[in-house]
């Protein structure tokens, strides 16, 4: 059993990086084989050629492209995402210098959520024709279909301009991270809320839990021990699928608050037209992304044995 | 040579009857059959919406910028003075439009790779696979914000970054039906009369492994509707001055503590859009899914 568990690690892990890297050469032969040339694109419409040859130059776009392509990989490689174009800076120190925020505004969000969502899963579940119910489905609604950016407008509204109770954007204090932070939990909490619910659901019907009342457990042990227990594990996984999605940078809510994190950093450098602060910061939530999926994966195998010996099977 | 007549018959008879039971299913979703109206509604204003806008959206009046709704600008002018009423219909064609056809394109590429991937197999389903992972390793609006970045701004670029961003996951779906059905007895008879392989996909394999393709449809439109309109509120989609619902909040935003109509009707309108997809979604999927088709027969 051990052998086979460490054998689906490696596998999973060897997958990781082969995603990885292959995201990365997608990206680069994207850039380079579509219609448009990159270094015009950045230079804007009104500039010279001279300046889109500077630009070609500097990104060592001139260079035949297997060269280009060695140079890419090998700065990969060493971490090295290159330099950046409006600040002067490595990308890494720019992309360091920004995630606190978004670790912080991720966290803080979905703490929201899981206060708010868990609660109002489980009581959703065990009363499913009561008001709470139906909040739930409601809001799991609006969560996937409403705009952000929009609601994100509409809370600053309402909080900073008619109530004048939080400040609207920037980061200067605790409280400018309150809004950001509603917005994204309004939609983390819709879907969290949905996942329990199913959870807690499944687990209420499943056949320990059957016997678990014919016994004539007390509901309140029934529903700590044998429910909630069980449906934990589902509930844990969107929640780290949740906070990896937040951590690869909220672009939208990021931005619509002006809170210095990685999602508007990557929009200020396209607004810049800084291509290789973008390139880094794109390949760098990527990278976050394969890596939380595969610890995700990892963590499930670990928990749940059930799991274990599926996920073994498959592969 | 007759019964074979009648035997056609009266499977065209049972089909029609699947589609009949289909269709009610469908419609005893109060929800959903509402959403359906919504969705032809906006499709046919994305049609004809310039020929029923009150004014022109381009014409602007700087003596009537930012001026709240009245009677002649129902839903209020913009931040130029441009009537909104008139933009959110002639900006149908552009969000509306846009992420209905970049929809059907990506899930039009990804179904046929998921046919050739699944039925295939051996190299072609390697190759296909390991690509289609990368992408998936990709969230939506990441690559649809990178691909805009590298193509630049216009409508093909924007129909070309959501049909990729949203191919992948058709590709997947496709692929894992085909594997359930590729082994079923009219598959392998098929085969066995020396039908051509493309012949077996499309006509054979392919009618038994649309039903989630039609589904997931429904959801992907609504969240190409989001994405789309993100982009234009990044100032990333169509350029300026199409009116774009999602760019009309982009740039109306600065004005939200004085004027913050503006923002609320183009942002209510791709509420309203996508809720709707998302609703006939799960009326589709209610009526097409066999297993909750039973369960609700049983009631």
């Amino acid at each position: 059993m051990v052998s086979s568990l460490s054998t689906y690690l490696f596998y999973r892990f060897l997958q990781a990086i082969v995603t990885f890297f292959g995201a990365m050469i997608l990206f680069f032969f994207i850039v380079r084989i579509l219609p448009g040339d990159p270094a015009r694109i950045l230079a804007g419409p009104e500039a010279s050629e001279e300046d889109v040859a500077k630009i070609r130059e500097a990104l060592g776009l001139n260079k035949p492209i297997y060269e280009q392509f060695f140079i890419y990989l090998t700065s990969i490689l060493r971490g090295d995402l290159g330099t950046s174009i409006k600040y002067g800076t490595p990308v890494v120190n720019e992309i360091l210098a920004r995630l606190p925020y978004t670790i912080a505004l991720a966290l803080v969000a979905e703490a929201i959520a899981v206060i708010i969502a868990i609660p109002l899963g489980v009581l959703a579940a065990l009363k499913p024709r009561s008001m709470l119910s139906y909040i739930a489905s409601l809001l799991s609604i609006l969560g996937t279909s409403l705009p952000v950016f929009w609601v994100g407008l509409m809370l600053i509204f309402i909080f900073a301009v008619e109530l004048r109770l939080l400040p609207s954007s920037g980061a200067d204090s605790p409280k400018h991270i309150i809004l950001p932070a509603l917005t994204l939990a309004f939609f983390l909490t819709g879907n969290l809320a949905r996942m329990t619910k199913a959870a807690v659901l499944e687990a209420l019907s499943s056949n320990h839990v059957v016997t678990a009342i014919a016994k004539g457990l007390p509901f309140s042990k029934i529903l700590v021990r044998h429910v909630l227990r069980v449906s934990l594990i589902p509930i844990l996984t969107i929640i780290s699928l949740q906070l990896g999605a937040l951590l690869g940078g909220a672009i939208i809510t990021e931005t619509v608050f002006a809170w210095p994190g990685i999602g508007s950093l990557l929009v200020d450098s396209l607004f810049y037209r800084d291509y290789v602060l973008a390139q880094g910061i794109i390949m760098f939530i990527v990278g976050v992304f394969i890596l939380l999926n595969l610890l995700t994966d990892i963590a499930y195998a670990l928990v749940d044995p059930r799991i274990r010996d599926v996920l073994w099977r498959v592969r | 040579m007759e019964g074979k007549v009648a035997l056609l018959d009266r499977i065209r008879e049972a089909k029609r009857r699947r589609l009949k039971e289909q269709w009610n299913v469908f419609k005893s979703n109060r929800l959903a059959y509402l959403s359906l109206f919504i969705l032809l509604f906006i499709a046919l204003i994305a049609i004809i919406g310039p020929l029923i806008a009150p004014h022109d959206p381009y014409e602007f009046d700087l003596s009537k910028a930012r001026s709240p709704p009245s009677l002649e600008h129902p839903l209020g002018a913009d931040e130029l003075g441009r009537d909104i009423l008139s933009r959110i219909l002639v900006g149908a064609r552009y969000t509306f439009g846009v992420s209905i056809v970049s929809v059907m394109v990506g899930a039009s590429i990804g179904t046929l790779l998921g046919l050739i991937s699944g039925y295939k197999g051996g190299l072609w389903d390697t190759v296909i696979q390991r690509v289609n992972d990368v992408l998936l390793a990709f969230p939506t609006i990441l690559l649809a914000i990178a691909l805009v970045a590298f193509l630049g701004q216009g409508v093909h670029s924007l129909v070309i970054a959501i049909a990729v961003s949203s191919m992948p996951v058709y590709v997947r779906l496709v692929r894992a039906s085909v594997l359930q059905v590729a082994s079923e007895d009219y598959v392998v008879a098929a085969r066995m009369l020396g039908l051509s392989e493309w012949r077996i996909m499309v006509k054979h394999i392919l009618p038994n492994v649309i039903a989630p393709v039609i589904v997931q449809l429904s959801y992907h439109m609504g969240l190409a509707v989001l994405v789309a309109s993100a982009l234009g509120f990044l100032g990333l989609g169509v350029p300026p001055p199409t009116p774009e619902w999602g760019a009309m909040i982009g740039s109306g935003r600065i004005y939200l503590f004085s004027s913050p109509h503006i923002v609320f009707f183009p942002g209510l309108v791709i509420s309203v859009t996508v809720i709707a997809f998302n609703m006939v979604g799960d009326g589709l999927r209610e009526s097409l899914d066999p297993r909750v088709r039973a369960l609700l027969r049983r009631w």
